[in-house]
């Protein structure tokens, strides 16, 4: 029996069509938008301005405070504006706009950095380098690493989880990089082991990757310090307190966070980002995003520039198909549907989903039909048809009460319910209500 | 790209191909093997009872939305034709046909509607109607033709009383349950349906068929029928043994009247029973504690539809009080 | 017989009795003061518990009324001065006269001169797709036309316009509550001073994009070309992020910015019909933002 956890949970088509298709150098962009909010927490302080040369690596932003992160610039190539482009909150957002030099050859340079195996820093310097080269949590949730990393003295802290789960349907980006660059990982987790000074890791990994999986236990066969779980193939296991559920058996108690039960999630794509930070001085300026989409001719996976515009990435796989209505940043269960093509990747983005007509349209909603499958599925064990109802009609004190703050937005909800009904977004908007009168009550 | 604009809405961006029109079919799929029995041995009967329940609350559901509420009519959504199976499931099949269609109004008009539709109503609208009739036609509605088998006629000549019906005149009269046995159908033919009884309490064996297949397709969970059924051959069991001439055993009491009917499709209703396992299964315990008590004490034989109707009564105290478990709240929770 | 009338009748006295006693004592024993004076400002105050004042109700406004020492920053803009006075005179306070005000639209970006780019799917709430987005348009100021604030409107004082999807004010109702100003999450509804004859001139836009985004995405744009500000003769029009902000205490509804304004973004409402010394600016006059407050008058 494969561990996974036990409340709730669906099992959406996985329609992971480019999982064999090997991750692709998107070609260097013409133009690239950085925008200088592409983590959680404070925006970066830009540090350019209009007409400024910029290498490729060289910081363009700095962080802003403790929580947020340092942005480099992807490309060599001159800062031609500093605008406000549309980003994937489909609001403008402050951008920097740099035209790649095209002639300049640190632009062509592979990265295919050979294998360094030898950890040389110590844990501080570990530490600094992370906050210095910008790495972000990489699943989606984009929350800066140092921030995480940062695990106060007398924490009782025994175990470092890497997330391999990748549980949205469609996405491969994860899984193409744990088959591609496995031993980096390897690498970049004992290079956190060493940070944290812990002699346990396990990486989780959903049971539909099996290559993943004995890539993985090939590779530990004879290390005591990494661990793999193969886990049952259920959404969403690769949010942080399930996976920590379903590896530990340890449950992050309401409100609380991972080191409450000593515990850090990481995912494969910044650990590997982290290797290479902290091996090779690398920033994080690129990343792997699945570009896919049933009617795409050359759906695959790609090493993208962070910044590249989304309508280069679309270009690339033979541009949109017939009939396409909406175009989803991220996985289709959480990600965010923009607004045009002119959207740029950031640190965050994952994959690119085409979805085309007869897909793309919700249902109209009808009556709650009372079947409960919202509550059966939802796994932190709430009631979304009620959560729903309370803050369609204001009621946010209950809903509240009714610890609708602990929802983690993963849609099961709003997936499963055959009345159409649209859970989540009333229920994300609730959200947002009761955080501001939390707020304006402190 | 296309003519139309791009569509931006919230996540999730895919939904599963569950629809209510489809769970409703699924629950009318799986009474079939049911009216195939009923019509088996009730004949043209049974076909004209369920027709007319069929209609009359399809129609009045038609009419009241259309003209009286003036809102959106939603008879396609199939839950008005299942209302309608599950009244004439209800009645026996020589009911006059008029009392089937103000069975039908009622179940509809006062059972469904009246509440503001789908999803509102507290208690199920069939067995609204079925009561309805019930109270108000005491002596027609427990009129029932004996079945025959592969029956043709279109008159049934003869009635019979239920194996409840029996056991209940039997006892009031003073006799002891080895001389009823001798006059209510065996148990095998319960299994099979060749008893009477309402149009759609007749086997056994084709209602279970019926609910596992909803129970497979995740339409209904087991709790509550499990339960359900469960809790009634416990409960009868301890009478049965304290004194086996005063009281029939389990087997009879689950096979015979609407047990099984009402476990498996009435107290399952997805909009009148409780939201989560917990509640599910208090649910279940308390129709059955309710209808064992009705059957053995009470006035009428059967007792299984006042039972779920009492029950529906309490289902949101139940939703209040049965939460279930929230993730992480096990530990205290540190405030971050 | 007889016996069985008696009885009842002697069991139901006795359970009146009973019940008597009890509620007597209980009214005694729970017996809360309140001030009469609460009940007499209760009485002059609308009793439409919209909330305009701050208060969640008129009865827990009275009490903040009676209860506040200094009441000259507390004011109903629903019962206006009138009301006020009647409380002053009740209470004994001074209360602080304030000019009577109307919501306005700040956004005419219809359906026809603002190009939908974009579908939104989900529930049909202003608050809500604008957490999902910017909304259809490529405007990100303006409205977003699912009418939050027709929807909390308590005096049926507005409208969705079903040709322009823009919500209408009709100004005879407002009473200057302010719910709509509080629903709107793009911030488009302001309170505006309105005068006896409620003559108003106002931008009609809140776009802050550069002109020219600003017109691709809407016709009736403010554009921030100064015009008016540099023709204003009373230095009412301020410039801010390309957009154009008439202060309503300096303007003396001279009308010349909204002669010309290039893209028609200024609104006049209510003034007569333009007369014949200014025959080219005939065309102006009736540009749609001079209509809508009209349809609202005949609608109402």
């Amino acid at each position: 029996m494969l561990k996974t956890f036990p409340k709730g949970g669906i099992h959406p088509p996985e329609n992971k069509i480019t999982s064999s298709k090997g991750i692709k150098k998107m070609p260097i962009p013409k133009v690239v938008y950085v925008p200088i909010a592409q983590h959680i927490g404070i925006p970066s302080e830009i540090i350019v301005e209009q007409k400024d040369k910029v290498e490729i690596g060289q910081v363009i932003a700095k962080s802003g405070g403790f929580v947020s992160s340092n942005i480099h610039s992807p490309v060599a190539g001159t800062v031609t504006k500093l605008d406000m482009i549309v980003d994937t909150s489909g609001y403008k957002k402050q951008c920097i706009v740099i035209r790649t030099d095209l002639k300049n050859e640190s632009n062509f340079e592979d990265i295919e950095y050979p294998l360094k195996t030898e950890i040389v820093a110590d844990a501080k310097d570990i530490l600094q380098k992370i906050n210095d080269f910008g790495i972000v949590g990489l699943g989606g949730a984009t929350f800066p690493s140092h921030v995480k990393l940062q695990v106060k003295e007398g924490t009782k802290l025994d175990h470092l989880i890497i997330n391999g789960v990748e549980c949205e349907p469609y996405l491969t980006a994860d899984h193409r990089l744990m088959l591609e660059k496995a031993e980096e990982i390897m690498v970049g987790i004992k290079i956190l082991l060493k940070a944290l000074n812990i002699n346990n890791a396990i990486i989780g990994i959903e049971n539909n990757k099996r290559d993943a999986i004995e890539l993985f236990k090939n590779l530990t066969k004879n290390d005591e310090t990494i661990k793999v779980a193969a886990l049952q193939v259920k959404y969403p296991q690769g949010g942080e307190k399930q996976l920590i559920r379903a590896i530990l058996k340890r449950e992050v108690p309401k409100n609380g966070l991972p080191l409450d039960v000593g515990v850090i999630v990481h995912n494969v794509g910044t650990i590997f980002a982290i290797y290479q930070a902290i091996q090779h001085n690398k920033p994080l300026i690129e990343r792997v995003v699945t570009v896919t989409g049933k009617k795409l001719e050359n759906a695959s996976n790609y090493w993208v520039k962070i910044g590249t515009p989304i309508k280069d990435l679309v270009d690339e796989v033979g541009g949109l198909p017939e009939g396409t209505r909406k175009i989803v940043n991220g996985g289709p269960m959480m990600g965010k549907a923009i607004k045009n093509l002119d959207v740029p990747v950031t640190k965050g983005t994952s994959g690119i989903l085409v979805i085309s007509e007869d897909e793309a349209s919700r249902g109209e909603p009808k009556n709650c039909i009372r079947c409960s499958e919202c509550v059966n599925v939802c796994p932190m064990g709430l009631e979304p048809h009620l959560l729903m109802n309370l803050s369609e009609k204001g009621m946010y004190e209950k809903a509240s009460y009714e610890d609708i703050m602990t929802c983690i937005e993963c849609g099961s909800c709003s997936y499963v319910c055959p009345s159409h009904r649209p859970l989540l977004d009333y229920i994300r908007f609730g959200k947002n209500i009761v955080k501001k009168l939390n707020t304006s009550k402190n | 790209m296309s003519a139309q604009p791009i569509i931006v809405s919230a996540s999730p961006h895919v939904h599963s191909d569950r629809t209510s029109k489809k769970l409703m079919y699924d629950v009318i799929i799986a009474l079939v093997p049911s009216f195939l029995v009923s019509l088996y041995v009730f004949g043209i009967g049974a076909l004209i009872v369920t027709a007319v329940a069929i209609s009359s609350c399809i129609l009045f559901e038609y009419l009241i939305q259309k003209y009286l509420l003036k809102a959106e009519v939603t008879i396609g959504d199939g839950s008005a034709l299942l209302t309608g199976i599950l009244l004439a499931f209800n009645l026996p099949s020589s009911l006059p046909i008029w009392m089937v269609i103000a069975g039908g109004l009622v179940a509809i008009g006062i059972g469904k509607l009246s509440f503001g539709g789908l999803g509102f109503n507290i208690f199920n609208p069939a067995l609204v109607g079925r009561v309805f009739l019930l109270v108000s036609f005491p002596v027609q509605m427990t009129m029932w033709p004996t079945p025959v088998e592969n029956n043709t006629s279109l008159v049934d000549a003869v009635t019979g009383a239920t194996s409840l019906g029996a056991i209940k005149e039997g006892l009031m009269a003073g006799d002891t349950m080895t001389e009823i046995s001798t006059r209510i159908p065996s148990a095998m033919d319960m299994l099979f349906g060749i008893t009477s009884g309402s149009l759609g309490e007749m086997s056994a064996l084709a209602l279970v068929l019926g609910g596992i297949y909803l129970i497979a397709r995740k339409v209904i969970s087991w709790h509550i029928p499990v339960i359900l059924l469960a809790t009634m051959a416990v409960f009868t069991g301890i009478f049965w043994t304290i004194n086996p001439e005063q009281y029939a055993n389990p087997i009879i009491h689950i096979l015979s009247g609407g047990a099984i009917l009402g476990a498996f499709y009435m107290a399952t209703d997805l909009v009148t029973s409780p939201m989560t396992k917990k509640g599910m299964a208090i649910f279940a315990i308390g129709i059955g504690i309710i209808t064992v008590l009705i059957r053995l004490f009470g006035a009428y034989p059967e007792g299984i539809s006042f039972a779920i109707l009492i029950m529906n009564a309490f289902v949101p105290l139940i939703n209040k009080y049965f939460k279930p478990r929230r993730f992480g709240s096990k530990i205290k929770a540190k405030i971050v | 017989m007889t016996d069985s009338i008696l009885n009842s009748v002697l069991l139901l006295a006795s359970l009146g009795v009973i019940a008597a006693v009890v509620l007597y004592v209980v009214s005694k024993k729970f017996y809360v003061y309140e001030d009469p004076l609460i009940a007499k400002v209760d009485e002059a105050l609308p009793a439409a518990n919209c909330g305009g004042c701050g208060s969640p109700g008129c009865k827990a406004f009275a009490e903040k009324l009676v209860a506040t020492e200094d009441i000259s920053d507390l004011f109903c803009p629903v019962g206006g001065n009138d009301v006020m006075k009647q409380v002053s005179e009740i209470l004994g306070k001074e209360v602080t006269e304030q000019d009577p005000t109307v919501a306005v639209m700040l956004c005419q970006g219809g359906c026809d001169v603002r190009p939908k780019t974009t579908e939104y799917q989900g529930p049909k709430s202003c608050a809500i797709s604008a957490m999902v987005y910017s909304g259809e348009t490529d405007c990100q100021y303006g409205c977003l036309g699912d009418g939050d604030c027709v929807a909390v409107c308590d005096f049926d004082a507005m409208y969705m316009d079903e040709a322009t999807g823009l919500p209408v004010i009709i100004t005879d109702k407002c009473t200057s509550c302010g719910a709509c100003v509080k629903a709107c999450p793009r911030n488009i509804l302001e309170m505006r001073p309105r005068n006896k004859r409620d003559l108003k001139i106002f931008v009609g836009c809140l776009n802050e994009d550069k002109a020219g985004i600003a017109k691709k995405a809407c016709e009736v744009a403010c554009i921030g070309c100064s015009k008016c500000d540099d023709i204003c003769p009373k230095d009412a029009i301020t410039m801010e992020n390309n957009l154009a902000y008439i202060d309503a205490a300096l303007c003396t509804l001279c009308r010349k910015c909204v002669e010309v304004c290039p893209t028609h973004s200024i609104i006049e409402t209510n003034f007569p019909p333009k007369k014949a010394k200014a025959p080219k600016e005939e065309k102006v006059a009736v540009t749609e933002t001079d209509v809508q407050p009209e349809n609202s008058k005949t609608d109402a």
